[in-house]
């Protein structure tokens, strides 16, 4: 045990550098995992196929702060699109038991958000997400550069300038 | 292989990766959360001081990647558990470990991994953290993606049952399983681009568990097999999946000799505004662990999703939550979510400036018929009855039927209304000891949200809960107010004022503060926590009263 303990420690430590060697910023990457759609088609999550940066929604159906914290973004979603060529990915952490009220909900409520089903919560573990909402903004290249976990009102601003910041670097 | 082995393993691919492939980036991602609890004793509610006073559960993930190599650890610490996990839980360790390779076409795990074949009901290993719920499968993973999107699996393992003195305690069964999937539009001709859209599925689980009986021979082998489909047309969805399993005799069906069968079906229509679910279930005998003797949540193989919506309003999650009798039953559901436009309908503006949306939802589960085959108790063979799929009686084990109106009134003020109806039979899906038969219960409950500018809102909850049974009726407010995105306070209050003994007419009060920096969420609350049912997803767990401080600290990197 010792043993994996410090090549863990070590993988860590090479990281580090490594990270500072290719990147700027020490920042994450966005895991590749594969995930389905709500119409049941394959996707992988490093390669989406869509311009501009990417914001990464965990949600449930049972989860309220998540419901609230997408319904509110819902209603400026189009704005946001406009002006930064967001993509919101909103990813369904619920299970076989939940899953399926998914589309009746996402559709229910009309959003317009791109929806992953990470029924077995592979992609949940990726992301080290603990709980949820947990919300992640991605850049073109891949990187995750802000997250925030739970939702109160006021949040959706604060993912705006961020958003923003995002797209004024990279202009 | 010992852990030892797997981390020297992990340790020098790690190094060879690291030195030659330099030119994929190295990326490590994971979490850790921890809770600790100081306890005091609560004769009233029923809550012990542990001995220990204080507890304390912690875990990290760490997964790497680099080009096509990965690997992922958990470490683990109980010391001891807090109040509801395991109690077979301790030590600090390695809780679930693996190496692998994954490219286009394959997809290699050795050591634990998590998996799921169609909808669960043939195989499935989960975790729930927040549960301490873990059935991970440790052994080895390969997944195929052949040709046009066929996939094919193969798992091979033993479960995790539990943790003990710092290290992974695997069940005593070896599950082996199969499982594929064929998109036909991807690869059939005349399907391709059609509206049609149709996609098969097979999955093959069996487990093998020595015969240490000595009242009755039992098969060593149990073999699980079933298909499944998915259709598409449009807006509209249709799938389905049935299974059907050995003979299983087991410390849950009390050692008979029947076949077992699951099969569930759901149908969809959604549109923009509009969506609707209809789903139906069918379970007997369908009780599957890869050891035979265990009870409760332990090494379930396969998921039995219990069929109704999971509810998030305290008095509605966690007085009266059901989770499927894997022995049998027979369950329905429908759901409704519409939004009404924006615009003017019939001369009014219905939906308001903002949107209003209604959410119905309604789910019921009966015993399924029984028929018997012998006129004694049981056959030569040791089979009791025969049961066919959705073959069901009228004595019901739970209905639910909920409505939920949620109307954002302006910028600043949005209101959710909900009612519940709730029946429950307690003697078969037993919740309490304190009622027989069903529990009847209505439940209203009203969320107000308003929002004083971008820094400052607050929220409210009123719950009330009425029933004629069991601990009578109950009360609940609930007040949280933000302060900006970082710092939270919140205080519920639980008033079961409806209790027959009037001693327990009591307040279950907790205050918490919270404070939240981008991935990083500590929490702290003191007070009241009544005993009840813990549930995520249809599993759950109960939580003995308690009545202290707990702390938690959460962190995503």
């Amino acid at each position: 045990m010792k043993t994996l303990f410090f090549g863990i420690l070590f993988l860590a430590i090479s990281t580090q550098f490594s990270a500072q060697e290719t990147h700027t910023e020490n920042v994450k990457h966005l895991p590749s995992v594969k995930l389905k759609d709500m119409e049941g088609n394959d996707i992988n999550t490093a390669e989406l196929g869509v311009k501009g940066p990417i914001i990464f929604s965990f949600w449930a159906t049972w989860c309220a702060p998540c419901k609230r914290e997408l319904n509110t973004i819902h209603e400026v979603y189009q704005d946001w699109v406009e002006e930064t060529g967001v993509t919101l990915v909103a990813v369904s952490i619920d299970d076989e038991k939940t899953k399926n009220s998914v589309p009746v909900y996402v559709n229910g409520k009309a959003w317009d958000y791109m929806v992953l089903m990470d029924s077995n919560a592979d992609f949940k573990r990726a992301m080290g997400v603990n709980n949820v909402p947990h919300t992640f903004l991605v850049d073109t290249e891949g990187n995750i550069v802000y997250s925030h976990n739970s939702y109160s009102p006021g949040d959706e601003d604060l993912l705006h300038q961020e958003l923003l910041k995002l797209v004024k670097k990279s202009n | 292989m010992t852990i030892k082995k797997i981390s020297l393993l992990i340790f020098s691919t790690a190094i060879s990766f690291y030195d030659f492939s330099q030119n994929n980036d190295l990326n490590i991602t994971g979490n850790i959360e921890s809770q600790f609890q100081y306890l005091n004793e609560d004769t009233l509610i029923g809550a012990n001081e542990p001995a220990e006073k204080a507890l304390l559960n912690s875990y990290m993930n760490v997964f790497i990647t680099k080009g096509n190599f990965k690997a992922g650890a958990r470490f683990e610490s109980y010391l001891p558990r807090i109040q509801g996990y395991p109690n077979r839980f301790d030590g600090t360790g390695i809780g679930m470990r693996y190496i692998g390779y994954e490219n286009k076409f394959v997809d290699v795990t050795i050591g634990s991994f998590y998996e799921q074949f169609g909808s669960g009901i043939a195989l499935r290993a989960y975790e729930d953290r927040a549960l301490g719920y873990d059935n991970l499968l440790d052994g080895f993973r390969l997944k195929l993606n052949l040709y046009k999107g066929i996939t094919l699996k193969g798992v091979y393992g033993k479960q995790r049952l539990s943790f003990q003195n710092g290290q992974i305690v695997h069940a005593e069964g070896i599950v082996r399983g199969f499982d594929t999937e064929f998109p036909l539009n991807e690869f059939i001709g005349f399907l391709k681009n059609k509206k049609l859209n149709i996609v098969l599925g097979t999955s093959l689980v069996s487990k093998y568990q020595a015969d240490d009986n000595e009242t009755f021979i039992l098969p060593e082998n149990v073999g699980l097999y079933g298909g499944r489909v998915k259709l598409r047309y449009g807006k509209f969805t249709l799938d389905g999946e049935y299974v059907m399993k050995d003979n299983d005799p087991s410390a849950d069906n009390v050692y008979i000799y029947n076949p077992g069968h699951a099969a569930i079906a759901n149908f969809g229509y959604t549109k923009k505004g509009f969506g609707l679910l209809i789903s139906a279930k069918s379970v007997d005998n369908m009780s599957f662990r890869s050891d035979r003797t265990k009870a409760l949540q332990d090494v379930f193989i396969n998921y039995l999703p219990a069929m109704n919506k999971t509810h998030s309003y305290n008095l509605v999650a966690s007085l009266y939550p059901y989770a499927t009798q894997p022995l049998g039953e027979v369950a329905f559901q429908a759901e409704i979510v519409y939004t009404l436009p924006k615009e003017k309908n019939w001369g009014k503006k219905l939906g308001g400036k903002y949107g209003t949306s209604i959410n119905a939802n309604i789910s019921n589960a009966y015993r399924p018929m029984q028929h018997k085959t012998t006129q004694y108790e049981v056959d030569s063979n040791r089979v009791t009855y025969s049961a066919k799929p959705f073959d069901l009686s009228d004595s019901l084990y739970w209905r639910d039927i909920n409505v939920s109106i949620t109307r954002k009134m302006n910028k600043k003020l949005n209101f959710i209304l909900s009612y519940y109806n709730i029946s429950i039979n307690n003697d078969v899906a037993k919740i309490t000891g304190d009622a027989k038969g069903i529990i009847h219960s209505n439940i209203a409950i009203l969320e107000t949200g308003y929002k004083f500018n971008a820094k400052h809102s607050i929220r409210t909850e009123l719950q009330t809960l009425f029933t004629e049974k069991d601990k009578g009726n109950w009360a609940t407010a609930v007040v949280e107010y933000n302060f900006g995105s970082h710092l939270f306070l919140g205080i519920m209050d639980q008033y079961n004022y409806g209790n027959p003994n009037e001693k327990l007419q009591i307040h279950y009060i907790i205050g918490t503060v919270g404070y939240v920096k981008e991935s990083t969420r500590l929490t702290f609350s003191y007070g009241r926590q009544r005993a009840g049912l813990f549930c995520v997803g249809g599993v759950c767990r109960f939580v003995p009263a308690s009545n202290g401080l707990t702390f938690s600290f959460t962190q995503s990197f």
